[in-house]
Order: C-alpha cells, then sequence, then structure tokens
C-alpha cells in the first residue's frame, strides 16, 4: 500500500545554505497492508528523516512516495487531510507531544475539530472511550487529566489511540519505545503487534534491534542514509550479510550470550560525499582493490526476499562460498 | 569493603509532604565490583547515585551512614563532601550531551576543573592525552568547543574527565541509553576497562537495560519503590532470580530470537506505587502475582544464598 521509490533528501547546511548533508539517498521499499517494517539504524542514518518524509512533515529533494497508488507529494487540500486520516504518526518523546497546559484528551478534540465536525458530543466520547479501551487504557484513569499526571507508556498508548480514532491505515511509530521503561515497553509493542493483526500498516522505526525483531515481517537497515541490507525479519537476524549488520548484530546487548571480543572502529574518517561504499571506512573486510572505493554497490538480491547492498557478499556469494567478514580480536 | 552503605534514607521535600525515594538501603561494594542497580523509572536509582556526591535540596539527609574505603562519607554537609568530590567519588552524569559549558573549549573546560580541584593541569596533560588516545580520541578535541563532538564522542569525553584524578567510586548514571548499539558496546566496554586499568576502584552503574548489566556488571542490585528488592552476582540474578519483580522484569525484556507470533511477552501490569505515601509493608504487593497474607509486614532484606539477598517473604519461608 505504501510504496516508496528512489527517494533522497539533501538538507542544505552552513551559513548560506553552502554545504550540502546527504540524510536519504536513493531509498526505496515498500509496506503491505497488515506489514510491520522496521526501518533500524544508528543516529544520523536518515531513518526519521524517512519517516517524516513520508508523513510530509518536510519535502523530499527526489523520488517518489504513493499511498494506495496516489502520490503523496502533489496531494493538498482536501485530499492531503483525506491522506492523514490513512496516515499518521507517533513520536519518541511522549511528553513533548503533548502541550503540558491543557489536559491530555485535548488531542482528541484537536482531531474532532479538523475532521469530525458534524459528530455530536455524545458519540464522539463514546468513540474515544473504545479507542482508549482499544489500546488497553482504562478511560476513567486516563481521561481529564494533564500530562504530567500520566507515565509515559500511557501517554504514548493516547497517542496511538488518537491515531486510531482516524480509521488509520499506516502508523508511522518513530523511536515510540525508547523512551520507556523496560515493563511498559512490552505492552506497547504487544499493542503494536495486536493492531497488526487487525490490518493495520506500521513502519516502526528503532535503533534496537531486539524490538525489531520481535514485531516485524521485514527490515531495513539503513547506513548513512542508504539501505544496506533489507528482506525478511528471520533472514536478516540469522544470516546478515552486510558486514554493517554483522557488526550491529554483535553489538546488541543479550542476556544469553556476553559480548565476543570485537574491535568496534568508532573513529571511521565521516567524509563527506564519498562516491564508493559508504561503509567503506569502517568496514572491516574493504578492500580498494576489490572496487570498494569506486563504486556505490547496488542492492542485490543474494537470496529470495534478501538483499544486500555489498559487492563482496555478492562475489562471494557468486563462487558460493560466503566468507566470515575478518573480526579482529582484541590483543590484550 | 570499598564503599559501605548502612540504612541509607533521602527524601524530597515537597509541599505535600516528604517523598520517600530512597528509604533505608544497605549494601556494600567491594574493591574492584561493578555493580548495576537496575529498575523502573522512579524507583530510586538515580536519588542513591546522586546522594553519594552531591546531595543538595530538594534532597534531604534523613539518616544512615556511607563509608567509602573504611572512612565515613560526610554526605548531609555539601561542603566537608567538596574534598571529596572528584578525587575520591565521581560522577558520570546522565545527559553528557549538557554536562559540559558550551562556551568553553574542552581543554580550558578540564584546565579550569582541575584548577578548582588544585592541581595544575599541565603536570596530568600527558595522562589526559594518554587516556583520550584509549578512548578513541583525538588530542584534537581539547582545542574543540562541546558543540563539535558527537553524542558518543561527548559521552567518552566525560568519561574521560570524571576519572582523571583515579577516584575510589564512580558512578555512570544512565550513561548508555541514549546512545546506539555499536556505541553503546564501546561505552560498555571501556567502564570495565577504566576498571582492568585501576583508574576507578569500584563503580556503580544506573541503568534500566539490564542487557547491558550483564554484558559488564559483577554484581545487579534492583530497586522497587525506595527499598531493596534483590542483590547477587550478574548470572544469578539473570539465571535465578528469586524476586518476583526480577523475575518479571527480566522476563519482560524483548531478545533477538522472540517473535510476536511465536512467543508473546508480558509487561508487568500496575505501576509504582506513589512514594509521597507508599504503602506499608512490601511495596511491590499490589502487582505481584504471588503477595499472600503475611506481604502485609514489610519483607526484611536477608542472605538466601551467601551473596545472595533477597527482600520477600516468600524466600524466608
Amino acid at each position: 500500500m505504501l510504496k516508496i521509490e528512489n527517494i533522497s533528501k539533501i538538507y542544505h547546511t552552513g551559513t548560506f545554505g553552502g554545504k550540502e548533508l546527504h540524510a536519504v539517498s536513493d531509498v526505496s521499499f515498500d509496506i503491505h497492508e497488515g506489514e510491520v517494517v522496521s526501518l533500524i539504524g544508528e543516529s544520523g542514518s536518515g531513518k526519521s528523516t524517512i519517516g517524516r518524509m513520508i508523513l510530509r512533515l518536510i519535502n523530499k529533494t527526489s523520488g517518489k512516495i504513493t499511498v494506495d497508488g496516489v502520490d503523496t507529494s502533489v496531494i493538498s487540500g482536501s485530499e492531503l487531510k483525506n491522506y492523514y486520516r490513512k496516515v499518521q504518526g507517533v513520536f519518541q518523546d511522549p511528553f513533548s507531544s503533548f502541550n503540558p497546559i491543557f489536559k491530555a484528551d485535548r488531542v482528541f478534540e484537536n482531531v474532532r475539530e479538523g475532521f469530525f465536525p458534524e459528530v455530536n458530543s455524545a458519540e464522539w466520547s463514546q468513540k474515544i472511550h473504545l479507542a482508549v479501551e482499544s489500546v488497553g487504557l482504562n478511560p476513567e484513569q486516563v481521561l481529564n487529566k494533564f500530562p504530567h499526571q500520566l507515565s509515559g507508556g500511557q501517554l504514548q498508548r493516547l497517542l496511538i489511540a488518537r491515531a486510531l480514532l482516524l480509521d488509520i491505515q499506516l502508523l508511522v511509530a518513530d523511536e515510540i519505545i525508547s523512551m520507556l521503561d523496560a515493563s511498559t515497553r512490552i505492552d506497547v509493542l504487544n499493542l503494536l503487534a495486536d493492531l497488526k493483526s487487525r490490518g493495520l500498516s506500521i513502519l516502526f522505526i528503532t535503533h534496537d534491534l531486539s524490538l525489531g525483531y520481535y514485531i516485524s515481517d521485514k527490515s531495513v537497515i539503513l547506513y548513512r542514509g542508504s539501505i544496506v541490507e533489507m528482506g525478511a525479519t528471520e533472514k536478516i537476524y540469522n544470516n546478515p550479510q552486510h558486514p554493517y549488520t554483522k557488526m550491529l548484530m554483535c553489538c546488541v546487548p543479550r542476556l544469553d550470550k556476553k559480548w565476543e571480543q570485537v574491535e568496534i572502529d568508532l573513529q571511521g574518517k565521516q567524509t563527506e560525499g564519498t562516491i564508493g561504499c559508504l561503509f567503506y571506512d569502517r568496514c572491516p573486510i574493504a578492500r580498494q582493490e576489490r572496487g570498494c572505493a569506486g563504486d556505490r554497490p547496488p542492492l542485490i538480491e543474494i537470496e529470495p526476499d534478501h538483499f544486500v547492498a555489498c559487492s563482496h557478499c555478492w562475489e562471494n556469494d557468486k563462487v558460493g562460498k560466503p566468507v566470515e567478514p575478518r573480526i579482529q580480536e582484541k590483543t590484550q | 569493603m570499598s564503599l559501605q552503605v548502612e540504612d541509607l534514607k533521602i527524601y524530597y521535600q515537597t509541599l505535600r509532604g516528604d517523598v520517600k525515594a530512597l528509604d533505608g538501603v544497605t549494601f556494600s561494594i567491594r574493591d574492584g565490583e561493578i555493580m548495576g542497580l537496575a529498575g523502573e523509572s522512579g524507583c530510586g536509582k538515580t536519588t542513591l547515585g546522586y546522594g553519594l556526591i552531591h546531595l543538595t535540596p530538594p534532597k534531604k539527609y534523613m539518616g544512615g551512614c556511607v563509608r567509602l574505603d573504611g572512612e565515613e562519607l560526610p554526605i548531609w554537609d555539601n561542603d566537608r563532601m567538596n574534598p571529596f568530590r572528584y578525587k575520591r567519588v565521581s560522577i558520570i552524569p546522565q545527559y553528557a550531551m549538557s554536562a559540559m559549558n558550551p562556551t568553553r573549549k574542552i581543554g580550558k573546560m578540564a584546565s579550569e576543573l582541575l584548577s578548582a580541584k588544585g592541581v595544575v593541569f599541565e603536570t596530568i596533560l600527558p595522562e589526559l592525552l594518554r587516556r583520550l588516545d584509549l578512548v578513541d580520541l583525538s588530542s584534537d578535541v581539547l582545542n574543540m568547543y562541546p558543540i563539535e563532538l558527537s553524542g558518543g564522542m561527548k559521552q567518552r569525553m566525560v568519561m574521560v574527565l570524571s576519572t582523571l584524578l583515579n577516584p575510589s567510586l564512580l558512578v555512570a548514571d544512565e550513561i548508555t541509553s541514549a546512545l546506539d548499539v555499536s556505541t553503546q558496546q564501546a561505552v560498555a566496554e571501556m567502564l570495565v576497562e577504566f576498571r582492568d586499568r585501576d583508574f576507578v576502584k569500584s563503580m556503580v552503574v544506573v541503568t534500566h537495560d539490564i542487557s547491558i548489566l550483564y554484558q559488564i556488571a559483577d554484581s545487579i542490585l534492583v530497586m522497587y519503590a525506595g527499598k531493596l528488592a534483590e542483590k547477587a552476582s550478574t548470572g544469578t540474578i539473570i539465571n535465578s532470580p528469586r524476586h518476583p519483580y526480577t523475575k518479571l522484569l527480566i522476563s519482560s525484556l524483548p531478545k533477538v530470537g522472540v517473535r510476536y507470533a511465536e512467543q508473546k511477552l508480558k509487561g508487568i501490569p500496575g505501576n509504582p506505587p506513589m512514594l509521597l505515601n507508599p504503602p506499608v509493608g512490601c511495596r511491590f504487593r499490589d502487582r505481584c502475582p504471588f503477595a499472600f497474607k503475611k506481604c502485609i509486614e514489610e519483607p526484611p532484606f536477608i542472605e538466601v544464598e551467601p551473596g545472595h539477598f533477597v527482600a520477600c517473604w516468600k524466600e524466608l519461608d
């Protein structure tokens, strides 16, 4: 239902906008109905930028985003309003999403003013009750309260309830779990999974790989604005091919396994506008003679529903033996 | 025994009465031990961490005793704590982004910081450069403003500055929470390395992320609503927890390998109690699936096995 084709975003920075920052370059993927796609990457990898472009909070530089075949960048007025009936977002910090001087349920009132002016009060409050109950909250406990009287998990679920009032088809969930406690984050995560089984599509933006694995059908790994690996979640997690994905998997703190002693190259000269592989300067298997510094490696399908942007995995796959990346053992 | 805390009580003074954020806490940390402090938000982790170092209003000292290397820390007296701070006890604050002075170059800020403690910057500069090298920062950062550094770099810079005078106790407050997984691992491993190289003798690592603690801590102390719930070695807490709260907390963590479709994880229902008027008896009672009659009385924090302390009536029978 959502189709993203070759979108890019260039921010102009510097005093007179003279410098260019390629936040997202040439990203394409799609989300089907009732599918959860997780967008994983470090800070600065452009994952939030993609979410914001889908929500039309910022304009894209090039490319095309279509929802149900309609190009989102050309719509305006009532069409745009209809678009927001279908697509909504929830963001990282629940405390700053609410206006602290108004009661928390004002967000529902705003929806009514904007989208349902014809609905009468009794009907509307019933609708709110239903939405609040469907996110696992008790309406009596959360309605008519100020944001500071509610917990982060409750506020985050109220924002999801607000999105549900609109009968949405796609939810852009931008790091909605990161600010929550371990005990409440799983409730919000289960809620998303429930909504998914009711047919809602979710774009789940996160930097936490274990959360991504828990609910998503498809994973997209971003590095500095480009997709490095993409495909079915099991395939990515059980058989990561790109050196960057492998490094990420090693770094996830786990309860059943201690970290392996791997050297992580944090310095990596963040050279702007490199033409070759973006991961070149941090990659343990990169070789100049193999052409890593030459051309940007294309996204190649190495097995059904598993794409990798690394010329090596591809080369090695062609000869039939994928090699482990050379991970430097700590010499101490 | 490097650090001993006995029956420490720190309340927050508010207009509606005292919030009992830390209500009678007793534990000890050995030399060279990294102790993890885990729990939900609002259970007193940060209050404990900061209380050991900088106790200012609205925080109020209500009793108890803190000993560092056999010497009592006058934590209730801000002025008398001054000679201890930075030299004997130090902290890496939660928001490294805002911990540094934005109007000073980092080198200048460091030299001001050191001269305030009576240390000449030039004498310690070689050591500072050596440690910067250890955390993968070039010496150029000393000529930069904090805004020029990324979040992970700032965090590492603050780590180096906080431990420069080899304190005996270091409190690291949620230092990995705002970082990416790869930076998170690097920062966490640097903490261990600082301990291994004797830059700090013992450490209290405050975090809500238990999986990080599993990687780096020697022991874990779980707090709930201002009280201690359980303390044991890391392996014991993760693999055979005895307190119901610890069990629920650990079972609610999503891991790589667990999917919603196959195994549905459960959160802990309910919220922690308000500490303005904490309930009598076991504070976890309302949310505890095993609560019974006896829980109306307050459970003692006792040693059920060598080195394994639990505050739960179930474990006493």
